[in-house]
């Protein structure tokens, strides 16, 4: 009852907040309105891919460098599905009005994407996941690079002329609904006996075999998740910016990804989505300095690696940290003295 | 996300968890690593993270202040902005710097005599990487942000299909100055371009290579990652066929790639008597050197993408009695067009770049056609431009006479050009004909 409850609530604020952005920034009184929506649909979309990919790198410590090569898999997968199949979709739910029409078309195409890049997840996890390190980088590196060279050579994605006449059906409430859905996951995921098993994978493999984790299944299932969601993003971005070009999924997209992570703090939800946001406002407020941006803003990426080497919020959940200190505080209201203040929000990681 | 609420509290009960915690925090604190050595500039932890913190924050700060600054001095001024969003770092750099040249020139060349409807034109230009989804993002800025009449840009026919949508969307006008892809004047009425479009390129080549080298049997060499180089390689394949040529074979490469002696054994094998490579000149100069040195001595041909004083410092001798189809010659002898390389060489003999490339040369006729409709539209209001845009017909460019058609793309004669470099790798490009629609 709880969840339903929670889900409806999510739903109607997810739903409140798309009145309300759009109202402000596409038809509003905010003069750069469009550039910000823009941003705001571009960072969420970068935080579903860093809190997806924490969970492979971050979580389960395996170091993915392909997470492009999934979002390519969703994005050229959903845009086939909505253009090839769209009308007909649209022909069966031709009793719905226009917006629920579009939701139908847009809902296939998020599980088509979720899907395809599930079975791509498997696929890739189940032999290369038997790997460890170094050996399972170039493996994904490698993977993200033949999906790209393979869509470069299907002409009925579009090959390298690019993919266009992808209709426009992503906006703010699904991206955040995305949003909202791949936090819950990880988060929930993290709490349960999964998680668990992953952070033991993490800190060490042979000592989690011994207590009787299946090593390989548990990282295949990360894998597959992460993929899962990387592939919906694919999705959401393709029909936000009704274009797809390879060119926006190469490997340097992959280590941008991983750069969120890092940044934020890796194997931290928090850290992820503070990444994101970070990584794509960054550049963009950056603009003011002209020639000189990208410069200054790789400086400040090698700044923050060096002052905060375990990325800006560490490993520790913030929320986490932030209960302590309330309860901290309470206990310090009570009768008992407390002298050193719990939980300092230096030390984690 | 059904985390129970915080269970009743007892005064017990907050004790014991205040001591686990504090229990917690010690173990947290006592670092793996006691010995760690203090840090060489800020042996203090917590002066450190303020030194971090202030660094962080003004580099914020100014940024922002810079931003600022930027949106303060358009709101002020009675200039026409016009917004050029184009490849100034990343792969494909050179168009983007060359095409920013020819605006910033033309700008000042209108400037200079007076503006338009007696205001001035003011470019702000914004960088793209050479990534479809930042031109995307560049080009909404530059609308909504900037509040420009109109845009000029891309360069590269990926970049420009990410983009118009929105120009279309938002009713602004956009100017493509050298996307030769079909697709991009399609997305919209709001969309032109001043260069001719790749089938009328591969046609041309079709033609010299029949007509003039009597060429019968071409092999074809495609970036299979270039949009440009597909398009443009079927629309030859497409035309000589036609003419009554063969084909030999038909292998490609991709962009990025350093070895093509795979690819080149493979059309050797087939004693083509050309080679058509409608590629980049990064890879077309590494191709005709490796061609070279299998022995393959066929006249190599190719499209504008060879346009760039670095295909001769990759390529060197090997380029010699190459062709290629171009938007333009310096050579022509027509005299806005001398006027237009004299300027550029006096302006930017400091970077070392004197013979302005096509890139430059388009984006001169592109900022000139815009500037020709506001005054034709007596306007700068987009939807009055875009109209008299719609209707330019042989307007006079360094680029030759420019019409636009139906499909907003430009109808304007094509030239073939042929390499000659000399040892020390200095090139020059020698006109050899000229091919009209």
């Amino acid at each position: 009852m709880k969840r339903i409850f929670f889900v409806l609530s999510t739903l109607s604020l997810l739903g409140l907040l798309q009145w309300g952005v759009t109202t402000l920034l596409l038809d509003g009184p905010i003069r750069q309105g469009p550039y910000y929506y823009q941003i705001l649909i571009l960072a969420g979309i970068n935080i579903v891919l860093a809190v997806s990919l924490n969970l492979t790198n971050g979580i389960a410590g395996q170091f993915s460098i392909g997470h492009a090569g999934f979002f390519a898999v969703g994005a050229y997968m959903a845009a086939s599905v909505s253009y090839y199949a769209g009308p007909a979709i649209r022909g069966l739910v031709g009793f719905l009005p226009l917006a629920g029409q579009d939701a139908a078309v847009l809902l296939l195409a998020l599980a088509a994407a979720a899907l395809a890049t599930a079975l791509a997840g498997l696929l890739v996890g189940i032999p290369s996941l038997r790997l460890r390190g170094d050996y399972l980088a170039i493996v994904t590196l490698g993977f993200g690079e033949i999906i790209r060279v393979l869509i470069l050579n299907i002409d009925a994605v579009g090959g390298a002329r690019g993919f266009s006449g992808i209709p426009k059906l992503s906006n703010f409430f699904w991206v955040y609904l995305l949003v909202a859905a791949v936090i819950a996951t990880v988060g929930n995921l993290l709490r349960s006996s999964y998680g668990r098993a992953f952070i033991a994978i993490r800190e060490n493999e042979i000592a989690a075999q011994a207590m009787g984790i299946d090593v390989t299944r548990h990282k295949v299932l990360a894998f597959v998740i992460s993929s899962m969601f990387a592939g919906m993003a694919g999705c959401l971005f393709g029909h936000y910016t009704m274009y797809l070009h390879t060119n926006s999924f190469t490997f340097v997209k992959s280590f941008e990804i991983i750069i969120m992570i890092a940044i934020g703090g890796l194997g931290s939800i928090e850290g992820a989505v503070l990444g994101a946001v970070l990584l794509t406002v960054l550049p963009e407020a950056f603009r003011g300095f002209e020639s000189y941006r990208m410069i200054i803003y790789s400086l400040a990426l090698i700044l923050i690696m060096i002052y905060r080497p375990q990325g800006i919020l560490g490993q520790a959940s913030v929320l986490k940290r932030l209960g302590a200190r309330m309860a901290a505080r309470r206990s310090a209201q009570g009768n008992v003295p407390v002298t050193a203040p719990a939980a300092d929000g230096g030390n984690g990681g | 996300m059904a985390a129970p609420l915080g269970a009743p509290e007892t005064a017990e009960g907050s004790l014991k968890e205040s001591i686990r915690l504090r229990a917690g925090n010690f173990a947290n604190t006592s670092d793996p690593n006691p010995k760690q050595r203090p840090h060489m500039f800020f042996p203090n932890q917590k002066k450190r993270r303020n030194v971090v913190s202030v660094l962080l924050a003004t580099a914020f700060l100014s940024g922002l202040i810079a931003c600022n600054k930027k949106d303060s001095a358009n709101q002020s001024s009675n200039d026409i902005l016009i917004g050029h969003y184009g490849s100034l770092t990343g792969a494909t750099a050179t168009f983007g710097q060359s095409a920013q040249k020819g605006i910033e020139m033309a700008i000042d060349a209108i400037n200079a005599s007076g503006g338009v409807l007696g205001r001035k034109l003011k470019v702000i230009v914004e960088d793209d990487q050479g990534k479809p989804e930042e031109a995307q993002t560049v080009a909404t800025k530059l609308i909504s942000k900037d509040r420009v009449v109109a845009l000029l840009g891309e360069i590269a026919s990926s970049n420009s299909l990410a983009a118009a949508p929105v120009a279309q969307a938002s009713r602004i006008p956009m100017i493509s100055p050298g996307s030769t892809n079909p697709k991009v004047t399609q997305v919209g009425d709001y969309i032109f371009r001043v260069c001719f479009i790749d089938p009328f390129q591969g046609l041309v080549m079709a033609k010299f290579a029949t007509n003039t080298l009597k060429l019968k049997n071409v092999a074809v060499l495609r970036d299979i990652k270039s949009d440009y180089s597909v398009g443009l390689a079927n629309f030859f394949v497409e035309n000589f066929g036609k003419m009554g040529g063969a084909i030999v074979t038909d292998v490609s490469y991709s962009q990025g790639d350093k070895d093509f002696t795979a690819q080149l054994t493979a059309i050797k094998a087939k004693h083509p008597d050309g080679i058509f490579i409608p590629g980049y000149y990064t890879e077309v100069g590494l191709i005709a050197l490796q061609a070279r040195k299998l022995g393959i001595t066929v006249t190599l041909l190719g499209g504008d993408g060879w346009d760039s004083s670095d295909l001769w410092k990759i390529g060197g001798t090997a380029l010699n009695g190459c062709y290629y189809s171009n938007h333009y010659s310096v050579d022509d002898p027509s005299p806005i067009l001398r006027k237009f390389v004299a300027d550029f060489t006096e302006r930017y003999r400091k970077t070392g770049d004197t013979i302005p490339d096509a890139m430059a040369a388009l984006g001169y006729d592109a900022a000139l056609i815009l500037a020709d409709a506001m005054k034709r539209a007596n306007s700068a209001q987009p939807d009055s431009v875009r109209l008299a845009l719609a209707q330019t017909k042989g307007f006079m460019g360094v680029t030759g006479s420019i019409s636009l058609d139906e499909h907003r793309d430009a109808v304007k004669p094509a030239v073939v050009l042929e390499v000659k470099v000399d040892e020390k790798g200095n090139g020059r490009n020698v006109f050899k004909e000229s091919v009209s629609p």
